[in-house]
């Protein structure tokens, strides 16, 4: 009990310090510029860290560690996809969005297509994303707080629902992004403290927890299962590429990561935060088999286990044999805190694609003044939050990297080709820009409902409740393998077979020129004759 | 019509076709390496045992390809970062050489 009223005091120390700065955040946040985009004054470093507290989510933390711990080598790949992703990032899909984008994915998409239906499309699955990527976040905060303070798994849930919606309503982007900053120094500290303490054991020789791996639990531990023959042997071969497809392309889809480019002044300073997430992430996910195999060495693989089936609770079990209740505590509030900051990011992420894209430029047709989108903003902030709790309360006994490993599939199958297309593709039209989208999104949706994840079968493997005891249609947990290209397919049979061509839909003013695309793609030029005007004051003097 | 000039004006710039050679110079080939230097993990690990022998007293070979991938990452992203930079020049030479076309064609 004692050990509960410890974690208590830390939950609500988090919770003062996100609400002041969220109260700190309210004066600056008075219109959609800060609302949505923090007024793009955020600097690299800050936006860098904001960006690692977006994206180091209860998954990075909680999932990988207890993956790890039970899997061995095999929990490692979330690691290393969750990383590389940021070369796609920075290399194609960062600079190009800074430039074409204003508050959301689907203005990127918009300053090439001047159509309300690809807005609309865009904005559908922007949400979907990141309600999947929500329900998930909720779904472990539940289970976690549940553990941690006896409180049911619904009353979990709402409360963390009421916080974040307060957060977004009330500090917007400004506010997000410092709760992000926080919880991602929180995170590294309480990471790296935790490492050094397994270290400690282990002669501070990291070799040496290895060697230990391979003594106490086995070798296996330490390498990926060897392939098995037959056809089931191929289906796990061919999940692991799925696997992996999705997690290094869905990054560069993943509308609440991308959206924190857009908070920036310029390209440049849009660089330079992938650079510092880059780092923060990195070292972070190189800790990540320390926390993982410490946590199998020292609280052992079957206590994991049996606290949670998904091995969700190896971190916070390891701090608490390591650093007694008060590091437990701290621990636990730092995944809360992790949670917390993540769903922040993606309300935003939501509510602006259904406030700005949906409302103001679809319904409102772009006619809506700043003060009925600043209030667009915040209902749909409400109302994303509140279809994010009802939709999480009937999902406690979904697995949390399953929602997870969805959103990633689907950023991957239907935002990933259009994006690439629209800035790389001259003969995309927005027939194919449409289907594409949609025949991603769907495809990756339809495969996870009759994949093993949903129907499992009458005897689930690894031993769970059947969700629906019915034999999976497809038989790969992961859909990218299959949903990726078909999303590319649909994009491209859309553009060669349906509507008018690239030319046809320029002279009809559905989308601006390839010209100007290419340039603003790479130059950031918005406002094209101003920019020419202001390089050239003379020239402009002499022909006036 | 008349805005699409400016950005044709642009296009035709020789600092702009400079910075689109030197984009493409370093993008596709680092973006094919990376790839492959990616997925050769999961298909090495799916569909063989090479990587399961050990190199590096326990670490095994799964392991050293696994922290070869966050050191291809930093030193990819740096090799990025620090061409970039140096675009920005040529972002900067096209929009003068942009605006000196105006001055001459009018």
């Amino acid at each position: 009990m004692s050990d509960q009223v410890i974690a208590i005091i830390f939950f609500i120390a988090i919770i003062a310090l996100t609400l002041g700065i969220t109260a700190w955040a309210s004066r600056q946040n008075t219109g959609t510029d800060s609302h949505y985009v923090a007024g793009g004054q955020i600097k690299g470093w800050q936006n860098g860290l904001a960006i690692s507290g977006d994206y180091l989510s209860a998954a990075s933390f909680l999932g990988i560690a207890g993956a790890i711990a039970l899997t061995g080598f095999s929990g490692f790949y979330l690691s290393i996809g969750f990383l590389v992703a940021y070369l796609v990032v920075l290399l194609l899909v960062a600079e190009p969005l800074r430039n074409m984008g204003k508050y959301t994915l689907a203005d990127m998409l918009a300053s090439r297509f001047n159509t309300s239906s690809v807005r609309s499309v865009a904005a559908l699955s922007t949400i979907a994303i990141s309600m999947f990527y929500m329900i998930a976040q909720l779904n472990g905060s539940g289970a976690l707080i549940g553990l941690l303070l006896g409180f049911p798994y619904w009353l979990s849930v709402i409360v963390i629902g009421i916080l974040m919606t307060v957060y977004i309503v009330i500090g917007g982007m400004v506010a997000t992004t410092w709760i992000q900053i926080i919880k991602a120094v929180l995170l590294i500290l309480g990471t790296v403290t935790l490492s050094i303490l397994v270290l400690a054991r282990y002669g501070f020789n990291p070799l040496a927890l290895f060697a230990a791996v391979e003594n106490d639990i086995g070798r296996e531990a330490l390498f990926p299962p060897a392939p098995t023959p037959g056809i089931e042997g191929l289906w796990l071969s061919l999940d692991v590429i799925s696997l992996n497809i999705a997690l290094v392309l869905g990054t560069a889809g993943l509308p609440h990561i991308l959206i924190r480019f857009l908070t920036v002044p310029d390209a440049k300073t849009a660089r330079s935060s992938i650079v510092v997430a880059t780092w923060i992430i990195g070292l972070f996910y190189l800790l990540t088999p320390i926390l993982g195999y410490g946590a199998a060495l020292i609280v052992g693989q079957d206590e994991i286990s049996n606290a949670n089936a998904a091995g969700n609770l190896a971190a916070p079990q390891l701090a608490e044999v390591l650093g007694g209740p008060i590091f437990f505590a701290f621990i636990s509030a730092v995944a809360f805190a992790t949670i917390v900051a993540v769903v922040a990011g993606l309300v935003v992420a939501a509510s602006s694609a259904f406030a700005h894209d949906f409302y103001t430029n679809v319904i409102r047709g772009g006619e809506a003044t700043q003060e009925e989108q600043f209030r667009a903003a915040r209902y749909a902030a409400i109302g994303i939050s509140l279809a994010a709790i009802l939709l999480a309360l009937p999902a406690e006994s979904f697995n949390v990297a399953f929602l997870v490993a969805l959103a990633f599939a689907v950023a991957a199958s239907a935002n990933v080709p259009v994006i690439l297309l629209t800035i790389f593709w001259k003969r995309f039209n927005t027939t194919g820009a449409v289907t594409g989208m949609l025949v991603g999104l769907i495809s990756a949706v339809v495969l996870v409902m009759i994949s093993p994840n949903v129907l499992t079968g009458p005897n689930p493997d690894p031993p769970a409740t059947p969700i629906i005891p019915i034999d999976a249609l497809f038989p790969l947990k992961s859909p990218a393998l299959i949903s990726v290209p078909l999303g590319f397919l649909g994009c491209y049979l859309g553009t060669i077979f349906g509507g008018r061509g690239a030319e046809r839909e320029r002279e009809q003013g559905l989308q601006v020129s390839y010209d100007e695309i290419r340039v603003r793609a790479n130059t950031g030029f918005s406002n094209i004759e101003e920019e020419i005007k202001e390089a050239a004051p003379e020239t402009e003097q002499r022909t006036s | 019509m008349e805005r699409n000039d400016e950005w044709v004006r642009v296009e035709r710039t020789s600092a702009f076709k400079e910075l689109l050679r030197a984009k493409r110079a370093f993008i596709i080939p680092a973006t094919i390496f990376f790839m492959i230097f990616y997925f050769g993990l999961p298909f090495l690990a799916a569909f063989t045992t090479v990587l399961n022998v050990k190199v590096l007293g326990p670490l095994t070979l799964a392991y050293i390809y696994a922290f070869a991938q966050f050191a291809m990452t930093w030193i990819i992203m740096h090799l990025y970062v620090s061409r970039a930079n140096r675009w920005d020049d040529l972002v900067d030479r096209s929009r003068v050489e942009a605006a000196e076309d105006v001055g001459g064609a009018r």
